[in-house]
């Protein structure tokens, strides 16, 4: 079949357009990622600047240093302790933001963007529309996951240019991003996004509203996620092929929600539900 | 092929519940069809098996010459439908409603903003066509809706209960365009409705259903005689009719029964073609006729008769 690519063009461009106009939705989507990628990331880097270099132990980093990779180590050596507490937190602490920012943009606009039609009342029109079911439901899967790509290259990008501003003054030159983070941004944010997206397709298929929704992958979703994340996190101390080998297996997990997903995303279904 | 809308045995099943019982209908080209029934009789299963939003458990349908369950997205791309919810984007304001519609369904690219533009202000909406669709009157968004439903010119127009939730002023309105759309546009309409004086305004032919079952079909006035048999004529006589008519009466053989209501006389006559004949009849027999007047049956006195008895039964005289 040939995909109405004009449709589906229209149907993204509605569902952002709508979540402009809708507070409870985008304002997440702009204050968790400037408050943890840009406020928080230049206090890190700029608060030792400010601190005297008496005020800095070396025992502050040893159980971080225990149970690091000889590979890691290495840059850190002949660094004064003010410089490795600043390389540290600019390249681990705020890794893991890079999965939960995709994630939550990707699962708050697939909830808007899939309940959001039930809730509002619009979409037996919309099944009215010649527009077919797999089209529709890609063009809504689109609506949730290009933003967050976007999101989460801006966040990199910003990121990047905060620390490296930020710890020029104690580091000298540029220090980051080291070369876990490109597999990282570029590979498993992806993947942990489509995830989640995956998650709540099928959560908004049972839910009436977006709060609704949210709820449900809030309250059964995320807890798992961030388990899950928190697990990866770890991956920074290991090897970028680990890291790309798990980051196969959520992705293999993402496409099979979304998969189940399509399955059952029909118009008779979705009308015997409104 | 002259059908707009041709099903055999058309059937949808609920979970083991029938919603939609072996239906089979013809409504041509051209023509405004009445869907008439009670709220929960199949209409709206009807509406959505019609335009491949549901597929069916049985039975066949062809719209616009399209088989419902392969050609549904071109058949959809062809119909324009005014939902009983008017489904519009209350965040977005008119034009966008129009422009992502004029998108879905195709309009030529270039002929949208045009387009869209005129409707607008066809139906009185262009001063406001910018606010959001929120800040709206019902019957504002009533009209937007139907708008929208004819956006892309179908050829084929579904209205499911287009007057519902509206006060008589904007009904009203909304009347008056149904009917100048099938008499200039020359658009089939299909009009599910429970508002049995709308029907009567502007149905060419009606089809009553209920409980998924098709009662009967056809024009109000061919159905008033399938029921009724004969037709019915008041006889104006400014008083009680005198001997020599009562007795005219009883050798008249196209009289099948007479009564007085009033001052008038009221005759069950076989058709239409008997009148003259009747009227001279009488008046030869000394009746001082002051008017003929033909009793049409309201289409609300039809639909109570089908209601009552179905016209398999062969209904008599009310």
């Amino acid at each position: 079949m040939t995909w109405n690519w004009r449709a589906m063009r229209a149907m993204m461009r509605k569902d952002l357009k709508q979540v402009t106009q809708n507070k409870m939705v985008w304002l997440p989507m702009v204050i968790v990622p400037a408050i943890f990628l840009i406020v928080f990331p230049a206090l890190v880097v700029v608060l030792p600047t400010l601190a005297p270099p008496s005020e800095f132990k070396a025992d502050d980093l040893a159980p971080l240093f225990r149970q690091m990779p000889e590979q890691f180590k290495k840059p850190l050596e002949g660094l004064t302790l003010q410089q490795q507490f600043t390389i540290l937190g600019a390249n681990f602490l705020f890794a893991p933001m890079f999965l939960l920012i995709p994630l939550m943009v990707a699962s708050i606009l697939g909830a808007d963007s899939f309940a959001g039609e039930k809730e509002r009342k619009t979409l037996e029109g919309l099944l009215y529309t010649p527009i077919s079911d797999m089209e529709l439901f890609v063009a809504k899967l689109l609506t949730a996951l290009a933003p967050a790509m976007v999101i989460n290259v801006v966040s990199f990008v910003l990121y990047g240019l905060v620390v490296n501003l930020g710890g020029y003054h104690t580091i000298g030159h540029i220090f980051f991003p080291t070369v876990t983070w490109w597999p990282l941004v570029f590979w498993m944010g992806p993947a942990v996004s489509v995830a989640g997206l995956g998650a709540t397709v099928l959560m908004s298929s049972k839910a009436k509203t977006f709060m609704e929704a949210q709820q449900i992958s809030g309250t059964l979703v995320l807890p798992i996620v961030f388990l899950m994340i928190g697990q990866i996190t770890g991956l920074f101390f290991l090897s970028i092929a680990l890291m790309f080998a798990i980051g196969v297996v959520i992705w293999g997990v993402g496409i099979w929600l979304i998969w189940i997903g399509a399955k059952t995303f029909s118009r008779g279904e979705l009308i015997a539900r409104i | 092929m002259d059908e707009a809308i041709l099903t055999e045995g058309l059937t949808r099943r609920f979970d083991g519940k029938v919603a939609v019982d072996r239906l089979g209908l013809s409504v041509q080209r051209g023509e405004v069809f009445g869907f008439l029934g009670p709220n929960g009789a199949g209409k709206t299963t009807t509406v959505r098996l019609l335009n491949g939003v549901l597929s069916p458990s049985a039975g066949k349908a062809q719209v616009l010459g399209l088989d419902v369950l392969t050609q549904s997205s071109e058949i959809r791309r062809q119909t324009g439908v005014l939902t009983e919810t008017p489904s519009l984007y209350e965040a977005l304001s008119a034009r966008d409603n129009l422009l992502f519609f004029g998108d879905l369904y195709g309009v030529p690219e270039d002929k949208l903003p045009q387009r869209v533009a005129a409707i607008l202000e066809k139906f009185g909406l262009r001063e406001r066509a910018d606010d959001r669709v929120g800040s709206y009157s019902k019957g504002m968004k009533q009209r937007l809706a139907i708008a929208r439903a004819l956006l892309h010119e179908p050829a084929l127009l579904f209205l499911d209960e287009p007057t519902a939730s509206l006060d008589p002023a904007a009904a009203r309105m909304v009347m008056d365009m149904i009917q100048e759309l099938s008499h200039n546009e020359s658009c089939t309409v299909f009009l599910c409705t429970h508002n049995l004086a709308e029907a009567q305004r502007l149905c060419d032919r009606v089809g009553v259903i209920d409980h998924g079952v098709l009662q009967a079909v056809g024009a109000p006035r061919e159905l008033a005689r399938q029921l009724w048999h004969g037709i019915w004529v008041e006889i104006d006589l400014r008083g009680e009719p005198p001997s020599q008519v009562r007795e005219a009466l009883q050798h008249l053989p196209a009289v099948r029964s007479h009564s007085t209501e009033k001052d008038r006389l009221l005759l069950e006559l076989d058709d239409e073609e008997s009148i003259p004949d009747v009227v001279a009849a009488l008046s030869g027999a000394g009746g001082r006729i002051y008017g003929v007047i033909p009793r049409e049956h309201t289409l609300e006195e039809i639909y109570f008769e089908i209601e009552n008895q179905g016209l398999g039964n062969g209904g008599g005289a009310a």
